[in-house]
């Protein structure tokens, strides 16, 4: 499958006299595919914002390739620029206009269709308040507006920062409805996000960022896998037997911790392994089910946010992945697979 | 051409833009009708009032001149305290001569045309020249700090295009309004010069350099507009524009007016800003140095003059304009938009 949006390398560095520099993004590689809905994730200052600024053309990097459907950026920006929609950190617009205005001259500006403008503004539910002033509105409905405007162009890679920033738990299902309604008619949808089962329930796939790099990235499913560590459940039809089964399964090279009713298998090559050897010895699987977390455990552990009692963690506090991992080139075949 | 005509309707519908044009075009509506009703005709009618009026203050003060010879020649032959008070000789005691009572003095206000249109033409300028200066910080700096312009730049990613845009689409709006702005007020005087007052002398050669007069204040207006942007633009702020400015005429200019006074510096003005702003509009403004002595055939002193040209002005506002609007297109294409 193509890939729609290409990162590689990554390096930005920010500079101000008064604060110095900060390394907001080390060398960071990302890979969206066509048709995805891609979680990108990562906790606060994390260096998101950083990713997509950059990648549109806002700020300059210090070093990397990026390359939008298929064309290096930012050279090509001008040509691919019709084609991405983005909304970029918390929305901003003219506070005086109206959506309406707002929407207008956005359209003027890029050559689109003024009739496009009412059908965004029906599509994120703003259609009567279109000509009240931005000024009015609530986080909310400002993010509808970033939303609304991030879709005029019908884009093919839609980017979103944190689209569900203030929205009610009705708009975040309507934005869910939203995204999978795109997706389903081919566009590629990236979404910044903290919000993890929100992410969970959306994404095809995910890249977790950490301190400017990326600490993980693939399907969901393959994601939650690969930290859940192979994990398996393993049920006997008596509990009984749980100890000869623990004994065999450590002697054929597993790792086995005990529960009370079960027992959790790791290090195994396949579950069918499990159910051989503990056949061979009589002993009948009841149930066997590989461990299932849920992202938000996989992203606490892999970006080592995870609050500890006692102490208040602070916001560059994350994981600090070893250079090699993640950024050189060659960990787009390495790593968890794309 | 959409980005430009983009920009003209954004520019419209800006509201302070819109109350900053009213609020100028009011007071120069209100200067036009006060200068009409101000004015009058002189005919033989006024001239007649005007020597009769002349005439009654020189009868008053010759009869109060009478009076205190009489007062003067009474203490004197008294010797009364008020003895003081008079010169010795009460024969010196003279009103001044007839002639001195002008009857000019006494003639109303009246329009000449051909004398004074081309100083109204310069407080038409500093109007305008106001009113651009500060739209145009306002145009550009409220898309700065309303993010109005990142918001831009997303769907128009070649930023030095935007900024040359933007700053065309004021200009023709400020040439505009100036044009049509300068047609009206010709119109007005030349209404209250027919009407109340002459508009004799209009030769080919008056209406052309009224004309040229009219070019160079739609010059200026255009500069101001186009450092007013630059400015804003620079700072990314419209209060920074504007403080900035006032810093420099109300510290810097009457700093250094007192500064150098104090310093005894000849020309103080040569070294004021507004100077070459008048010297631009009037063609040439001849300073005087009235501590010096430039000695005359018949034994007078003039003092030393020294001209600035509107020649000397037109360097001094193009160092300004490629200074700032320099500043602004580099920082366009170097800086960060976050
Ligand atoms: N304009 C800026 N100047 C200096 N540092 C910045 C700027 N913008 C962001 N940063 C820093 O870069 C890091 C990444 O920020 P950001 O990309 O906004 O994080 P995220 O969007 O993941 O929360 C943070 O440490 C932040 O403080
Ligand atoms: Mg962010």
């Amino acid at each position: 499958m193509a890939a729609v949006l290409e990162i590689e390398g990554l390096a930005k560095t920010y500079r101000s006299r008064r604060r110095g520099t900060r390394r907001a993004l080390d060398g960071f590689d990302m890979r969206v595919e066509a048709g995805q809905v891609h979680g990108f994730l990562g906790p606060n200052g994390s260096g998101k914002t950083t990713t997509l600024r950059t990648l549109l053309g806002l700020i300059r990097p210090n070093g990397g390739r990026m390359a939008i459907l298929g064309q290096e950026v930012p050279a090509a920006l001008p040509t691919v620029v019709g084609q991405v929609g983005a909304i970029v950190e918390s929305p901003q617009f003219f506070p005086h206009f109206s959506a309406q205005d707002t929407l207008s001259l956005l359209a003027g500006a890029g050559g689109v269709p003024q009739q496009r403008v009412a059908e965004v503004l029906e599509l994120v539910g703003l259609r009567e308040r279109a000509k009240d002033r931005v000024k009015t509105y609530s986080l909310g409905m400002k993010q509808r507006l970033a939303v609304a405007s991030a879709l005029l162009k019908e884009p093919k890679l839609l980017i979103l920062d944190e689209p569900a920033n203030g929205l009610d738990p009705g708009g975040i299902r309507e934005m869910r409805t939203l995204m999978s309604d795109l997706a389903a008619s081919g566009m590629t949808v990236v979404i910044s996000s903290h919000i993890l089962a929100e992410v969970q329930l959306i994404c095809d796939s995910v890249t977790i960022i950490s301190l400017g790099r990326r600490v993980a990235f693939g399907p969901v499913a393959q994601v939650l896998a690969q930290h859940s560590g192979g994990g398996l459940r393993v049920r006997l039809e008596a509990v009984t037997d749980l100890p000869a089964a623990a004994d065999l399964l450590l002697r054929s090279g597993a790792r086995v911790t005990p529960q009370d009713d079960h027992l959790l298998v790791y290090e195994v090559d396949k579950p069918a392994t499990v159910t051989r050897t503990l056949a061979a010895a009589n002993l009948f699987v009841s149930e066997l089910a590989p461990v299932t977390v849920d992202l938000e455990s996989v992203f606490l552990q892999l970006t080592a946010t995870a609050p500890v009692p006692g102490q208040h963690r602070q916001v560059d506090q994350s994981a600090v992945v070893d250079g090699t991992s993640s950024s050189s080139s060659d960990s787009i075949s390495g790593g968890w697979g794309v | 051409m959409s980005l430009f005509n983009t920009e003209l309707r954004r520019l419209r519908k800006r509201r302070f833009v819109r109350y900053l044009t009213l609020g100028g075009l009011l007071v120069l509506a209100a200067v036009a009708v006060g200068m009409f009703f101000t004015n009058q005709k002189v005919g033989p009618a006024q001239i007649a009032a005007a020597e009769r009026a002349a005439d009654r203050e020189y009868q008053q003060n010759l009869g109060y001149m009478r009076q205190e010879q009489a007062a003067c020649e009474q203490a004197k032959a008294t010797g009364n305290a008020d003895v003081g008070r008079f010169p010795p000789d009460c024969s010196s005691i003279q009103p001044p001569p007839r002639e001195a009572f002008q009857t000019d003095w006494h003639l109303p206000a009246t329009f000449e045309f051909r004398e004074e249109f081309g100083s109204t033409l310069i407080a038409l300028t500093a109007v305008l020249g106001l009113v651009a200066f500060v739209g145009g910080a306002s145009f550009i700096g409220a898309e700065w700090s309303t993010g109005g312009m990142m918001n831009l730049l997303l769907w128009r990613p070649q930023r030095i295009r935007v900024l040359l845009t933007k700053l065309g689409a004021l200009l023709s709006a400020l040439s505009g309004l100036t044009v049509v702005t300068i047609g009206a007020w010709t119109a007005a005087f030349w209404a209250t010069g027919t009407y109340r007052g002459s508009t004799e002398g209009m030769t080919s050669g008056a209406w052309q350099s009224f004309g040229l007069t009219g070019l160079r204040g739609l010059a200026l207006v255009l500069i101001a507009g186009a450092l007013g942007f630059g400015l804003a633009s620079l700072g990314r702020h419209t209060a920074l524009a504007l403080g900035g400015v006032l810093g420099v005429m109300v510290v810097g200019q009457f700093g250094l007016g007192v500064v150098l006074g104090m310093a005894r510096v000849k020309f103080v003005e040569a070294w004021l800003f507004p100077t070459y702003l008048l010297a631009w509009m009037q063609k040439k403004v001849t300073l005087q140095n009235w501590a010096s002595c430039q000695a005359t055939y018949n034994g007078e002193c003039k003092p030393a003059t020294f001209d600035i040209t509107w020649q000397n002005s037109s360097i001094l506002l193009s160092v300004a304009l490629v200074l700032v609007l320099g500043g602004a297109i580099w920082s366009m294409r170097r800086r960060d938009v976050t």
